[in-house]
């Protein structure tokens, strides 16, 4: 099996192979956006009703539909929709009448302050947890730290939200803020302080599965053979770990940290609504309990195309930080029913 | 036995060795040896004899559940099993060495070859600047047979060969300069070609370098050309330790006899004969002698007290009976003269080209004769095992033209009718895989019944259980899972699947390569017995041994072609082509 | 079976299915009968106190599971049954049919389960059906995923190509020989599925999408007396430990499935 290192091609396989995956995304948030269009202006019988609701007088309806363009045909709709997204205009909402765009981004970013707050606390603490859980596997430690980890996992996230604010809300117990009130004048910087419990609480629903990934992880690395040969050639356990083991078990993380940050998302708009933490969740919450219909279509929009930007970036990175995928001829990462190909004993090609 | 006291040159002194499992079930226990410099010890056992036990016990390693629990191990002096932490970890690599069965997993994925050789230096006190480094590394790929360049030091190891992966095990190995090298099963999962040139590189290193080492082997022929001494081991103890020429001509150990007459041999073809019963699992060993159940020669004696090794003995055996005459040449069996084509070729092949990423087969003409057995030979990425499945119906992608006893035979086992399809049975290579996890053994055997020949309940049992003692498998088989089951018995029910299906043709692929020597002869004694009763057999095999010892005919492939076919005797004795002849010098052999 | 955590959870599950299925017969008031004072303390005639409204805490919280449970169950259970349907054909097809199921599944992927299922509830209403459908609908690419990996994996082993060679039908393959190997992964992700359903729907109800007031609901109880959290406690911490509570057994369930059919595996060489 060796590659001819003189006639290495002059593109990297693994190029073409993004080239083809990011292809693959914009196709996949085109297909959302056409989605999220079906979803809220196409599905719904009469948008322009369930905006004003069902008492509504039947002139206003007129208006409301003539204003939204709901009475050209649907296709135009979609196509007029994606136009002006696609220049960075996202309407105008309904409910406050200021641009879109104006009202997004300041909310997406204390959202994404939320998120990498999230990140920050979680990454480290779930490579630190998992590790030290799988070197001392089967110890009390680790039969405790699992226990931990499962409780954690099954209790719904808004539920500890709950929790915690309960706890801090009670006398004695208020350092810190259980509502965030953030003043939008004032740098988040020093309102940090608003973001603990937030951020707390996600930490808490993020960690089982990151911690107990990345401790199945190192626990199948330290077991496989390569680490065996290692240690009896004299290699230090230390070394075993930080340069053997843990690169392998990076791989793996990554994928997991891809999966968290969808599964947060969600999470986080309920518990944006609990500690009223001015975010992209909770205008999406009061977007949709205002019916106003281009803010959740923004919104809903961004967020999945920031998902979709997530897994293409966590592809990207397994892809490189695989040698054997780096180097491959052909990248594939997923794995097809082909039949009959390597035998069940890897007898390898016999040059010697 | 203080190691102290003797004055001797023994590099390795091994001395009451226990490794044991939670509940005090022992592995390995009683191993006494001792080994010289430059010494290369051949440890032979089968599968549960505990020789990779024995093996990284001598690095004061054991699996995950075991415990070293007593005995002494002396390399170069220093008492290993004594050590701890931080000197035990330098002995590892600088005094003793070891070469991992698989080097496709033994070698890290993320880490680069050079990386690896340059870490291994790094990290035991040699005492070598970097330039000294770096000539150590140089000169320990030349030794090894690698190419010293810069370029492939940054290579990650699957952009190697499984010969090349294997060398740098041994560089990684040797470059420590240890006085003992400890190798388990180094070869066993390369082709027979480059495991030849491994083996030439392993002698001429340790003899030019005087490093000693212990090979374990479960294949005596392999080892037969490279060792100085022979150590047996069954069921976790030493059995017999001999020098190789005495050990190959006058084994006395019985169980020793039994596997030499077991091997298959490329040099004539003998009555190869299985050893009855099978090795006892940890914890399951009887009183006394452990091979006494498996033993023709077994008096009262044996059940009572367990034979001991004598230890400083060059022959040494470890049994009340042990045989005194050397070993018999076995007289050669002729193979039955190949009846003259007159009737038509059962199976016929013509024009067969099977690609799946790239083409595996290059326009094949095979003709099977009905009652004979023709072996397909060849290494791997011959095609060898694409041919086969075509034949049988799994090839896809391929086209050409089969025909079965006159009639056309669609490429796919689906498009096949049922008179076509049950005379046509294929036996995978891989036992622990060939039978449903979920279903009892009776039901995958009475599953092609009912669907062939709509034979259900009382019948269908019966069938059942009379195919399962044609296969030498108790009744009581039929409702056992195969999770129970060993990979020998697991190649029975497969082998009895195909028999309920009244085949003509049998078609087996590989099918004694994960199995033991003593269990493979079983199976190719029941094969030939239903040649004897009618049944036409394709076998594909990468052993030459086994072809001899069972093969009428026999096609050789090299890449997708055919190279060379024709009678056993002619192609083995007599062979034309090249590539042939490749082959057979580089099989083992016992003659 | 054996597995003491299979039992566990087993029994946890089970006893808080019989709170929600004997509760409202077990009510000492009517879920929606005011018999006391907005948010009274607890007292003899009222273990647990009462709500926002003067509902007495625990015939509501007696009253309240049923929802929450068949519409978990029923989402999980449609999840799975799609999704496996789905994932199989993926994996044994084509490779046409192979990647359009696996990339309708990435799409629906890349929506955040909270957020697909706001987005259809607030706009088509909140019929109990619709949301079980929606809930299920954010779950089956997950199970698409699984079943096809599991399925690719059986299919490429030896056994399976016996039975191709043998010639039995597709259907008979599929039933008899994957299907069995690939139940326990999807027993175990049924568990969790169970688990991030309660959590899903009780945080809808939460949100105020779920079931209409005034229905007694689990999660809509924790939404309606939140503004009392402070003063009676119980109005919230009572749904909410048996939310926890039936989450946690679903869960320890699942784990003991997945370990114990861990133990009995197939032998590998």
């Amino acid at each position: 099996m060796s590659e001819p290192h003189c006639n290495t091609p002059r593109t990297p396989a693994w190029l073409s192979w993004f080239v083809g995956r990011l292809g693959y995304g914009l196709l996949t948030a085109w297909v959302i956006s056409l989605v999220v269009f079906i979803a809220t202006q196409a599905l719904p019988s009469d948008p322009a009703r369930v905006i004003l609701g069902p008492d509504a007088p039947l002139d206003s309806i007129l208006t409301l539909q003539h204003q939204l363009g709901l009475d050209q045909p649907i296709a135009w709709q979609y196509l007029r929709w994606l136009g002006s997204a696609l220049r960075g205009d996202l309407g105008v909402s309904l409910d406050s009448n200021v641009p879109v765009s104006h009202l997004l981004w300041g909310r997406f970013g204390y959202t994404l302050v939320l998120l990498a707050g999230v990140i920050a606390v979680v990454v480290p603490t779930a490579l630190a947890l998992g590790v030290a859980l799988a070197l001392r596997r089967d110890s009390r430690l680790d039969r405790w730290g699992l226990s931990l980890l499962i409780f954690l996992k099954a209790t719904p996230g808004f539920l500890l939200a709950i929790g915690l604010v309960l706890l801090f809300s009670m006398p004695h117990m208020d350092f810190l803020p259980a509502v965030s009130i953030l003043d939008p004048d004032q740098s988040l910087l020093r309102q940090l302080r608003f973001l603990v419990l937030p951020v707390w609480a996600l930490s808490l629903t993020a960690l089982p599965y990151l911690t107990r990934m990345v401790r199945a992880a190192m626990i199948e690395a330290l077991a496989s053979d390569y680490v065996i040969a290692a240690r009896l050639r004299g290699v230090p356990e230390r070394r075993i770990v930080w340069r053997h083991t843990l690169p392998n078990a990076l791989v793996p993380a990554i994928q997991g940290v891809a999966l968290t940050l969808r599964t947060l998302i969600g999470g986080a708009v309920l518990a944006e609504v609990i500690f009223s933490y001015p975010g992209i969740g909770t205008a999406l919450n009061a977007a949709i309990q205002m019916r106003d219909l281009p803010m959740v279509q923004a919104i809903v929009l961004v967020i999945t195309l920031a998902v979709v930007l997530i897994n293409l970036l966590a592809d990207l990175l397994t892809v490189l930080l695989t040698p054997k995928l780096r180097t491959a001829r052909r990248v594939t990462l997923i794995q097809r029913n082909r039949r009959g190909i390597t035998p069940w004993w890897r007898r390898s090609r016999g040059d010697a | 036995m203080n190691a102290m006291t003797e004055i001797d040159s023994a590099v390795l002194q091994v001395r009451d060795l226990r490794v044991e499992l939670p509940g005090e079930v022992d592995v390995v226990s009683g191993i006494s040896f001792s080994l010289q410099a430059g010494e290369i010890l051949g440890l032979v056992g089968e599968s549960g004899s505990g020789k990779t036990t024995l093996a990284t016990a001598l690095l004061a390693h054991a699996r995950r559940g075991a415990q070293i629990v007593g005995g002494q191990v002396n390399v170069g002096g220093q008492a290993l099993l004594s050590l701890d932490g931080e000197t035990l970890r330098r002995a590892r690599g600088s005094l003793i060495g070891y070469v991992a069965q698989d080097p496709a997993t033994a070698l890290n994925p993320a880490l680069r070859i050079g990386h690896l050789m340059r870490e291994t230096l790094a990290v035991h006190p040699l005492g070598l600047d970097r330039e000294a480094q770096q000539v150590r590394i140089r000169e320990t790929l030349q030794d090894v047979g690698l190419p010293d360049e810069p370029e492939f030091l940054r290579r990650f190891p699957h952009q190697l060969s499984g010969g090349q992966q294997q060398r740098v095990m041994l560089a990684l190995a040797f470059v420590l300069r240890p006085c003992l090298i400890v190798l388990d099963e180094p070869t066993t999962a390369l082709d027979v070609t480059t495991q030849a040139h491994i083996l030439d590189t392993l002698r001429r290193l340790c003899k030019r370098q005087g490093v000693a080492a212990v090979y374990v082997s479960h294949d005596l022929a392999v080892i037969k050309d490279l060792v100085d001494r022979v150590m047996v081991m069954y069921a976790g103890r030493i059995v017999e330790t001999a020098t190789r020429e005495a050990l190959f001509s006058r084994p006395s150990h019985p169980y020793t006899r039994g596997l030499l007459a077991a091997i298959p041999d490329v040099a004539g073809r003998r009555e190869l004969q299985a050893i009855a019963g099978h090795a006892p699992a940890p914890g399951q060993r009887p009183t006394g002698c452990s091979f006494g159940p498996r033993c023709e020669r077994f008096t009262d004696a044996c059940s009572r007290v367990e034979p001991t090794l004598p230890v400083d003995v060059a022959h040494a055996v470890a049994c009340w009976v042990p045989h005194e005459q050397p070993l018999q040449a076995v007289a050669l069996t002729p193979i039955a003269s190949v009846a003259a084509h007159t009737q038509a070729p059962l199976l016929t092949v013509s024009a067969l080209n099977v690609a799946y990423d790239r083409q595996v087969l290059f326009d094949i003409n095979v003709q099977v004769q009905p009652g004979e057995c023709l072996a397909l030979v060849g290494e791997s990425g011959s095609g060898k095992t694409s041919l086969a499945r075509a034949i049988a119906g799994l090839g896809e992608n391929a086209t050409g033209a089969l025909s079965y006893a006159g009639q056309p035979l669609p490429l796919q086992a689906r498009r096949r009718e049922a008179g076509q399809r049950h005379p046509i049975q294929y036996i995978f290579q891989n036992p622990y895989r060939a039978l449903n996890p979920r279903q009892t053994v009776y039901q995958t055997l009475s599953a092609p019944l009912e669907h062939f020949f709509a034979v259900k309940g009382a019948a269908a049992r019966q069938r059942v259980e009379a195919v399962l003692m044609r296969v030498s498998l108790p009744a009581s088989v039929a409702d056992l899972y195969p999770g129970s089951l060993s990979g020998g018995e697991r190649q029975r029910v497969a082998i009895a699947r195909a028999l309920l299906c009244e085949p003509r043709l049998l078609i087996c692929d590989e099918i004694t390569s994960a199995l033991d020597v003593s269990v493979q002869a079983s199976i190719l004694d029941l094969l030939r017995q239903l040649q004897r009763e009618g049944l036409t057999l394709l076998f594909v095999t990468h052993d030459l041994g086994v072809v001899r010892a069972i093969a009428d005919r026999v096609l050789v492939l090299k890449a997708g072609r055919v190279v060379e076919q024709g009678a056993v005797d002619e192609v083995l004795d007599r062979p034309q082509a090249a590539y042939t002849r490749t082959l057979l010098a580089h099989s083992p052999s016992l003659g | 079976m054996n597995e003491p955590q299979t039992r566990k959870g087993l029994l946890i599950t089970l006893l808080v299915v019989a709170v929600a299925l004997l509760g409202p017969w077990l009510a000492p008031h009517g879920p929606t009968d005011m018999v006391g004072p907005v948010y009274g303390a607890p007292t003899g005639a009222a273990w647990l106190g009462y709500d926002f409204l003067g509902h007495d805490v625990l015939s509501r919280l007696l009253s309240g599971g049923v929802s929450v449970l068949w519409m978990s169950v029923a989402a999980a259970s449609l999840a799975l049954a799609v999704g496996t349907t789905l994932g199989l054909l993926a994996g044994l097809s084509r490779r046409r049919l192979d990647q359009w199921i696996t990339w309708s599944a990435d799409v629906s992927l890349a929506f955040p389960d909270l957020i697909l299922v706001l987005l259809i509830v607030s706009m088509l209403g909140r019929a109990p059906w619709l949301i079980v459908l929606t809930v299920s609908i954010a779950f089956i690419p997950g199970v698409i995923r699984l079943a096809r990996a599991s399925a690719v994996a059986v299919a490429g082993q030896e056994f399976v190509e016996a039975a191709q060679m043998m010639g039995y039908s597709r259907r008979r393959i599929l039933f008899k020989e994957i299907l069995p190997n690939i139940l326990t992964p999807l027993l175990v992700h049924f568990g969790n599925l169970l688990t991030w359903g309660v959590g899903m729907l009780s945080g809808l109800s939460f949100l105020g999408y779920g079931v209409a007031p005034p229905t007694a609901d689990w999660g809509l109880m924790i939404n309606e007396n939140q503004a009392g959290l402070l003063v009676q406690p119980w109005a919230v911490l009572a749904p909410a430990v048996l939310i926890g509570v039936f989450a946690y057994g679903t869960n320890i369930l699942a784990e003991g499935i997945g370990r114990s059919s861990a133990g009995t595996g197939a032998k590998q060489p």
